[in-house]
């Protein structure tokens, strides 16, 4: 097969290799927070009323605001990519800074929602926590484990994505197969979103 | 594989609509679980939110566009997800 991109840009690339390379990584992934999805599951479906009781203790509002952040978030980075390939540069990487700092606004929002939970004595291993009737510790540890794997998955999203200014920067290439490393940011990037569209429910609304 | 890269317009209308539908999702999860349907309220917090990686799915990760292969690879992550977790109910439900 030929991709007429490539042979422009003067080097040989396999446009599809690249993307299922990426797809593979993400089965990988969607396994790995599968497995955490499991024990949740399995965990609530034995301590069902403690899930409920120690849901209703995590802010709504906050939970709501990410969630919405981080939609917008994958919007941007989308738009990002389009407009690398329509050849406007400038628009790209306005939508790529912006993509990446809606990172850091979401691991802010953590950092103060985290702060609140661990002012009132809930964080792992702790006397609290520890006193706590079983489901409860359960739900909070399992809230630990889930949003910090899930957050120190954008703080590896907004690396991949900052590394993809570069390319931005160097070369202007066109066309629908330019910027495969900038798809392939965007694409790990949305995956973050669809494990916290699901945290957002099972951790938030279930009270 | 072509007809894939061919059809290539900005889709930047798409993406926006595809986006408040994401948004207006989020709403009507929130807003339905202050309704208090009791344990079913899960249930449909996981369809919307199902929807909602959909979305995300076809239209930002360009799944609807791609060739079978990705969707035949998407479907074989999911189904050994299910095998697992599918087993693993089996075995904790009846203990």
């Amino acid at each position: 097969m030929s991709h007429p991109s490539a042979i422009e840009a003067g080097h040989h690339t396999d446009y599809t290799g690249a993307k299922i390379g990426m797809w593979l990584f993400l089965f990988t992934e969607l396994l790995l927070f599968g497995g955490l999805f499991l024990l949740y599951a399995v965990f609530r479906s034995k301590n069902a009323d403690a899930f409920h009781e120690a849901a209703a203790h995590l802010d709504i509002m906050l939970g709501t605001f990410n969630t919405l952040i981080l939609l917008t978030s994958s919007l941007t980075v989308v738009l990002s990519l389009e407009a690398a390939r329509a050849g406007n540069r400038r628009r790209a990487l306005i939508l790529l800074t912006a993509t990446i700092a809606m990172g850091f606004f979401f691991l802010v929002n953590k950092f103060f929602e985290w702060g609140a939970k661990i002012d009132h004595g809930i964080y792992p291993g702790s006397p609290d926590l520890l006193s706590m009737e079983k489901g409860e510790a359960l739900f909070y540890s399992l809230y630990y484990a889930m949003t910090g794997l899930h957050g120190l998955h954008v703080v590896a999203g907004m690396a991949i994505l900052a590394w993809m200014i570069r390319p931005l920067l160097r070369s202007s290439q066109t066309g629908p197969q330019a910027y495969v490393g900038l798809e392939n940011g965007a694409l790990y990037w949305h995956f973050v979103d669809i494990i916290w569209i699901f945290l957002f429910p099972l951790f938030y609304l279930i009270s | 594989m072509n007809h894939a890269t061919e059809s290539h317009p900005t889709r930047t209308g798409t993406f926006i609509l595809v986006w408040c539908a994401l948004l207006a999702l989020t709403g009507i999860t929130v807003a339905v679980a202050d309704l208090h349907f009791g344990y079913a309220s899960v249930l449909i917090a996981l369809i919307i939110a199902s929807f909602k990686a959909a979305l995300v799915l076809d239209y930002f990760m360009h799944l609807k566009y791609e060739e079978r292969l990705f969707k035949i690879m998407l479907l074989v992550a999911f189904a050994t997800l299910a095998v697992v977790i599918g087993l693993t109910f089996l075995d904790t439900a009846f203990r």
